[in-house]
């Protein structure tokens, strides 16, 4: 899933300071799953908002909704007969969604309440981790299952570093080494022939580096 | 209700250690504040962030949990998770300027009548220092 | 000419079967040159080679390539230091033609520190290629002529190829293969991670030596002299990849106020005495950190002196 954290409410007080009817929008999909922006989070969000006018005694109006997913049009037209009321929207989407609804609702001022930070999954509950950098060309069946780009801070094709100590990186003892991980499991299973291949400088061209992605599958196109 | 002397405080508790102590308080003549308004719940682990924002959303002044010693839960982890609720609570008081110290949370045991009173006067008694929100 | 891969200093008193002698000078924090000629009087006559260190962890520093040629200019040999962290392939290939064009004739192809280590932990890194490409790219540049895209080159860089070891990164099982695998990827030369642990270092050179991983390619034993006790647990807690025995703190508190730096250069010595008789060890190489001005001393203690002149 794509994981994303709150941001400071401090940095959303900020934001929304001149507008008094403000609608916060959810998401059903990734963001409900990492808990930060569902149905749930939209109450937090909505009633955190309220309390804060409270106390500066201003009047604000904070309306709640959560649609099945930000990333579609079809779910964002949802929005149509309610975005109306209100002078200001945050979204608590991934970054894509507080973009899809910008694009679909120009006139209306759209502000991002999440920071977005990365693919990735729950490795403990209340704790995520990275686990792809959507660089546009999976190899990680070279490297155990394990995807040393995403996961290796220097993104090493042909680790590991003189850094790696004890399993962990040295840029942090919070971070497993990666290579650490590729190497024991494919000695394990008597793999280190592929250990010792060369690996060659990967082509980015479908990565980020290759520009701003679009994907076209023409059987789906109407 | 928001006479100056009546700050209005929610307490959320454990229907199985605080309300029992309430119970024996009770017994006692030992009154709450009247100004704390007891919300009975079946486990306080169940009490959500959002639970704990509405009342002051809705003009209450402070809020506690009442609920079991952490290494006697009654549902083993209910009053911890609670407690870790209101620490991120206090946190978003905090971001917002408001004082922290308008939540709280507590352990309590079934017999401990007094202590579920002294605990309603010292929140009533704390939240009237800071005045209303 | 010769058959020589890059005709450098360091690669033909290699080649003859010296023990090489390598000293390392990082670049100032501003232009200050006086400062580096300084440093490089010091090492003049005293080694084959200087590392010229390339923002070394993480901090900015006058550039490699820059503060080598000064080093050219002052008369000594440099082994240009390039990390993957700062240069995509192009700035790479760029700046290796431009340092060969200006006479740099060695390179050493590291990885590099993490930018979180330096003075600017917010900047982006690049790590376009790793250090095992870089040493191919390197490779393929000067005996194949090509760039990295396969492009040929007009007038290819003849670099004598360095990389680096360390035989205590973990998993240490796997340290003498990835040595295996620079080796195949191009390095001509090897300087390891600084080396405290003699016992460490003699298990993980019987073990290259077994592989004969020391006929294919030169390894300089690295060295760097302990200053004070609070330097030697520095090195032991926060440099990764460092392996400091508590042995050695020892040996080094109890030299007795005043004496820690002597008895520090006392082990480097014995280390170096250790090295020229060890199997599969090439040379030594010597990052005398912000104290180039005790390398001539150390090479005189250590009988390296004089350096060989080798036509």
């Amino acid at each position: 899933m794509i994981v994303a954290e709150p941001k400071p409410i401090k940095e959303i007080l900020e934001m929304v300071r001149d507008y008094k009817k403000i609608l916060v929008v959810g998401c059903k999909g990734c963001v409900t799953v990492c808990n930060v922006g569902g149905a749930k989070e939209v109450g937090i969000l909505a009633s955190t908002l309220r309390i804060a006018a409270r106390k500066d005694n201003r009047e604000i109006e904070v309306g709640e909704h959560t649609l099945e997913r930000q990333c579609d049009p079809e779910y964002v037209d949802e929005l149509k007969d309610i975005i109306d009321k209100y002078d200001a929207v945050i979204s608590i989407a991934c970054g894509v969604g507080p973009q899809f609804l910008s694009e679909r609702y120009p006139e209306k001022r759209i502000f991002p309440g999440v920071n977005t930070k990365f693919m990735g999954g729950a490795v403990e509950h209340g704790i995520w981790a990275e686990r792809c950098a959507g660089c546009g060309t999976c190899v990680i069946h070279y490297f155990g299952g394990l995807c040393p780009i995403a996961r290796c801070s220097k993104s090493l094709m042909n680790g590991p570093c003189g850094g790696s100590a004890g399993g962990k990186c040295e840029v942090s003892k919070d971070i497993d080494c990666v290579w650490d991980m590729i190497v024991k499991k494919l000695m394990k299973e008597g793999r280190l022939d592929d250990l010792l291949k060369f690996r060659p400088p990967k082509d980015w061209t479908t990565a980020r580096d290759g520009g701003p992605r679009r994907l076209v599958r023409e059987e789906l196109v109407k | 209700m928001n006479d100056q002397n009546s700050r209005k405080i929610i307490a959320f508790c454990c229907s199985n250690c605080a309300s029992s102590a309430a119970g024996i308080s009770h017994k006692l003549n030992e009154t709450l504040p009247e100004n704390v308004e007891v919300i009975q719940v079946p486990c306080t682990g169940r009490i959500e962030v959002l639970h704990m924002l509405k009342p002051f959303e809705n003009g209450a002044d402070g809020v506690y949990i009442a609920g079991c010693q952490e290494d006697s839960c009654q549902y083993i982890s209910g009053i911890t998770k609670a407690k870790k609720r209101v620490q991120h609570v206090k946190k978003i008081l905090s971001e917002l300027g408001i004082e922290p110290e308008r939540i709280e949370a507590f352990s309590l045991s079934a017999a401990r009548g007094q202590e579920f009173v002294q605990i309603a006067r010292d929140m009533t008694d704390k939240i009237k220092a800071m005045g209303t929100l | 000419m010769s058959d020589y891969k890059s005709g450098s200093n360091l690669e033909k008193v290699l080649k003859s079967g010296t023990f090489a002698f390598t000293g390392e000078c990082g670049p100032p924090q501003g232009a200050n040159i006086d400062v580096l000629k300084k440093k490089a009087q010091h090492l003049k006559g005293c080694v084959d080679a200087v590392n010229v260190t390339d923002n070394q962890t993480a901090v900015v520093r006058m550039s490699s390539w820059a503060a080598s040629l000064f080093l050219i200019q002052e008369g000594l040999e440099p082994n240009y230091q390039m990390v993957c962290r700062d240069r995509n392939r192009l700035a790479m290939q760029s700046d290796i033609l431009g340092a060969y064009a200006h006479g740099i004739r060695n390179m050493l192809c590291l990885s590099g520190d993490h930018q979180k280590f330096g003075n600017h932990p917010g900047s982006k890194n690049v790590f376009d290629i790793d250090s095992m490409q870089l040493i191919n790219m390197v490779k393929n540049m000067r005996d194949e002529g090509k760039f990295q895209n396969g492009q040929e080159i007009d007038v290819p860089p003849k670099i004598f190829i360095g990389a680096a070891s360390n035989p205590f990164g973990d998993p240490t099982e796997f340290r003498p293969y990835r040595l295996a695998k620079k080796i195949n990827a191009g390095a001509d030369f090897i300087q390891t991670q600084s080396i405290y642990n003699m016992d460490r270092f003699r298990k993980f050179m019987k073990q290259v030596v077994d592989m004969g991983l020391h006929e294919k390619c030169y390894i300089l034993a690295g060295i760097t002299p302990m200053k004070s006790v609070g330097m030697a647990r520095y090195m032991a807690s926060q440099v990764p990849g460092m392996d400091v025995p508590e042995s050695l703190i020892k040996r080094l508190k109890g030299a007795g106020k005043g004496k820690v730096a002597e008895e520090g250069i006392k082990f480097a010595i014995e280390q170096i005495e250790e090295f020229k008789e060890m199997e599969g060890v090439a040379g030594v190489h010597l990052m005398a950190i912000e104290w180039e001005h005790r390398v001539p001393e150390i090479a005189e203690r250590a009988g390296m002196l004089p350096r060989p002149k080798i036509d």
